[in-house]
């Protein structure tokens, strides 16, 4: 079929550009190995078990996040809390196909290469092989993880399976998706909210009754948790999800064989023939370019806020056996356990909203390497005022989000408490107090693009760091000198903490030293360096 | 002030390569210049420069009596750029990119402005991802064009246009000529240049090969001379200035250059002669003795006509 010449070739060409990116594959693949170990640790006894599994089934905050338990048994319970991964996994086979057709069609380059020896749907296919097969892998990997740690392999694998066919759907969907727009930001958005719609409805649908409720068998995201490894293992469940990824995988070749290269089925839409009088400045332009991933980033802070903050409440109900009641006691009684978590929470809030900081700073990196800062440059506008327009976003972004954040948590968490008054400001203070330290982050980024510019996504490199230190550090039981080195080590515990302004302050001066050094490196250097 | 811009000795290396190797460059207030060059002689390199936004190893440039580094924000009020690789934003309307460079330099000319969207048949609603080359390219030049200021510095303007909107773009500038307005084009296309240019800068490996009027180019170059004798024309290869001389039946052919001519001349009426055409040297032809890296000037003489 000479329409997929060349699938081989490009399959490897994605291969090698994604190399690093792929590790998102084995990442997925073994957080389930952490929750057997927790849950062997924190419910040893079939009983306590028992116990865990009803108060999950009856807390509304864990059916939303999770589902609902199929049963008691360990890997029952593991692969219930396994219960957000399809999402996950769904979402990252989406971008990945996207990311290799449309985004490469809409930089011209599906042209080049569909000058050469390329067949017309070579580019989807090879996209689509990919992420399939990224997500076979990730099943089998899961499976075997899960089998070390001594469960059934037959479950294990099914659930390997499930979040793979997850990821099979979405990546179809992206696959369709992608014929529609012409600019890959527009299909991104269609997929994710089509993902969003399923797993909406999947909560919608778990919520509505013990029984199987009409709309769970509207959303995938529902089918592939309803194979219920461990127990019944109902298989056929995935021929739903392989018919619905084939259908939409036949569309996608359709839609692309009725299409021109670089054009969309939907109507590209029009802008306006003249500029608005306020788009005179950097700051209105940089406003242009930001919103979009701005307005997406607190969106999903808000989801996450409402999802983890709803589930503030339930934390102290889940504690049981008279041992955990001792260590609550200590901790401060319920109430106590819920700051902690809410804490906690708000800490990871910090560590995601950095990677924001970072990304919105990158965009003056991108600017330049597009080669759409020179122009500007060489117009009134100095550099100092172009790198500006940027990082109002990378400080005052990261404000946003994390308020956005703070307030959905405390929101939720106040209604469900009947305390709305009091939460609200506790959970959003615990939320902004992050600030500093994801400012440092911006600000590592800031001098990277001031002062080396062709490193500039090292960032994400001290991102990583931080990340590790905070996630893994604690277990790990790395020295605290080494964990002083992550800024966020330096962040009060709040709510609940005490917070002194001193590390804050500092932190802000170090950010804001780490800034100036960068802004005056790229006052001197040449732009664009590419 | 009579001088635009002047540029003396620049240097400018990127790591291992030097892309300016003490370049020079000097244009008058009100004249078209032409700067030419092959791929990689570093007339970019030279135009960034003279914009602030790559600081020169060496030399010194000026620019509208400023200096183009210290003076940048100042000096860009009062000039326009187009660049050689044009990117848009993607979420742009071609329209608000026209507008918001025009409000960031002196300011925009409305009537200008539609005039231009006409003449260069550019639709201005148009998102920036869903422009071709040459449209994104009409777009950076009707924002240059319509935008109040001295000069334009223009790096191959025309590059992604058809040859209509060439046509379009020669006229404009032509009329703008008439306006007073400096424009520095950098460009490939000789015919543009020679319709265009008052004079022209030739570069080649970072340095400044030929500059001047195009007159005054041309008196470098040579005439090819075709002529029928009526007795043989011994010496004529030995005379200063006569190259690639081929002689056979009485029929001569040789290149000579322009101070050369009137001995050449004279030796072959000596000899008699029956038939003589000469072809006037080109631009073309001095364009390809610089442009050849290989070949010491007068070895790859040109074969081109017009
Ligand atoms: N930012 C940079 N980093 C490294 N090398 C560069 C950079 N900019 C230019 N060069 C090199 O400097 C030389 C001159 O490049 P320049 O872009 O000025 O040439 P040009 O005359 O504009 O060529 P063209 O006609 O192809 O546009 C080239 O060898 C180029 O590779
Ligand atoms: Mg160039």
């Amino acid at each position: 079929m000479t329409t997929l010449t060349g699938t081989g070739k490009l399959v490897r060409l994605i291969l090698r550009r994604d190399r690093l990116l792929m590790l998102w594959i084995p990442f997925v693949a073994l957080v389930p190995i952490s929750y057997v170990a927790s849950i062997n640790e924190i419910y040893p006894t079939a009983a306590a078990r028992q116990q865990y599994a009803d108060a999950s089934m009856n807390s509304a905050g864990f059916v939303a996040l999770y589902g609902r338990p199929f049963g008691s048994g360990l890997g029952e319970l593991v692969a219930w809390r396994a219960g957000f991964l399809p999402l996950i996994v769904g979402l990252f086979s989406l971008l990945t196909v996207i990311r290799h057709t449309r985004t490469e069609e809409e930089a011209g380059r599906r042209e080049l290469l569909g000058a050469t020896v390329v067949g017309r749907h070579s580019g989807l296919a090879a996209a689509l092989t990919v992420a399939s097969g990224a997500n076979l892998v990730l099943a089998l990997l899961m499976g075997a993880a899960l089998a070390g740690q001594g469960l059934p392999v037959a479950g294990s694998l099914a659930l390997g399976v499930g979040c793979a066919a997850a990821g099979w759907v979405f990546a179809a969907v992206g696959g369709l998706t992608a014929q529609l727009t012409e600019g890959a930001g527009g299909a991104r958005g269609i997929a994710v909210v089509a993902l969003g719609a399923a797993y909406v409805l999947r909560i919608a649908g778990d919520l509505a009754g013990q029984g199987e409720g009409v709309l769970s068998w509207l959303s995938p995201i529902s089918w592939v948790l309803r194979i219920h490894p461990y127990g019944e293992g109902s298989l056929w469940v995935l021929a739903l999800a392989a018919g619905l990824t084939a259908v939409l995988a036949v569309a996608a070749v359709a839609l692309s064989a009725r299409r021109d290269v670089g054009a969309g089925l939907l109507p590209a839409r029009l802008g306006p023939a003249t500029a608005a009088p306020g788009l005179r400045t950097p700051l209105s332009l940089a406003w242009r370019l930001h919103r979009s991933l701005l307005a997406g980033w607190m969106a999903g802070f808000a989801v996450l806020g409402v999802v983890l903050g709803g589930l503030a409440d339930s934390i102290g109900d889940l504690v049981h056996d008279n041992q955990m009641q001792d260590i609550l006691a200590r901790m401060g009684g319920k109430g106590g356990l819920i700051d902690a978590y809410l804490a906690g929470i708000m800490g990871l809030f910090g560590l995601i909203a950095a990677g924001y900081a970072i990304q919105a700073t990158l965009r003056l990196r991108s600017e330049e390497s597009a080669l759409r800062a020179e122009p500007l440059l060489a117009t009134s506008v100095g550099r100092l005022r172009w790198a500006g327009s940027h990082i109002a976003f990378s400080v005052l972004g990261p404000v946003a989000v994390l308020a956005a954040a703070g307030l959905a948590a405390g929101l939720t968490h106040g209604l469900n408490t009947g305390d709305v008054g009091r939460q609200v400001p506790r959970v959003l203070a615990g939320a902004l107090v992050q600030l500093p330290a994801v400012w440092v982050l911006a600000a590592i980024a800031i001098a990277l693009s001031g002062l080396l510019p062709r490193l500039a996504p090292a960032a994400w490199v001290a991102l990583a760091a931080c990340l590790f230190f905070g996630l893994v550090g604690p277990v790990a039981q790395l020295g605290q000198g080494l964990m002083d080195v992550s800024p966020f080590t330096h962040i009060p515990k709040a709510p609940g903490g005490a917070v002194s302004a001193t590390p804050l302050v500092w932190l802000v001066l170090i950010a804001a030293a780490i800034a100036a050094t960068g802004l005056a490196g790229l006052r001197r250097r040449d732009i664009p360096t590419l | 002030m009579t001088e635009a811009i002047r540029a003396e000795g620049l240097v400018k290396a990127f790591g291992r390569t030097r892309a300016l190797d003490g370049l020079d460059l000097t244009v008058r207030t009100g004249e078209v210049h032409g700067f030419l060059g092959p791929n990689g002689a570093g007339k970019s390199t030279t135009i960034r420069v003279l914009l602030g936004l790559v600081r020169a190893d060496a030399g010194t440039a000026r620019l509208l009596g400023g200096d183009p580094w210290r003076d940048a924000t100042a000096l860009h009020r009062r000039l326009a750029y187009v660049p050689g690789d044009v990117t848009l934003w993607p979420n742009l309307s071609g329209g608000e990119v026209i507008d918001l460079l025009g409000r960031l330099r002196g300011g925009l000319d409305k009537r200008r402005r539609a005039d231009l969207l006409e003449r260069f048949d550019l639709d201005p609603r148009k998102k920036g991802r869903a422009y071709s080359k040459g449209n994104r390219q009409k777009v950076a030049l009707v924002a240059a064009l319509a935008s109040d200021v001295e000069l334009l510095i223009l790096d191959e303007p025309t590059s992604g246009l058809d040859p209509l909107m060439e046509e379009a773009f020669r006229e404009v500038i032509g009329e703008d000529r008439g306006n007073g307005r400096t424009v520095l084009l950098s460009s490939h296309i000789l015919a543009e240049v020679e319709a265009l240019c008052d004079r022209v800068t030739i570069i080649r490996e970072g340095r400044t090969v030929e500059t001047g009027t195009l007159a005054e180019l041309r008196h470098l170059t040579r005439v090819s001379i075709q002529a029928e004798l009526a007795g043989p024309a011994d010496g004529l290869a030995a005379l200063p200035g006569v190259h690639d001389l081929q002689a056979q039946d009485g029929r001569v052919r040789f290149d000579v250059e322009t101070g050369a001519l009137g001995a050449a001349l004279r030796h072959l009426t000596d000899a008699g002669v029956r038939g003589l055409t000469s072809q006037p040297p080109t631009l073309e032809e001095l364009f390809l003795r610089h442009y050849d890296r290989t070949g010491t000037p007068g070895e790859k003489h040109a074969e081109v006509s017009r």
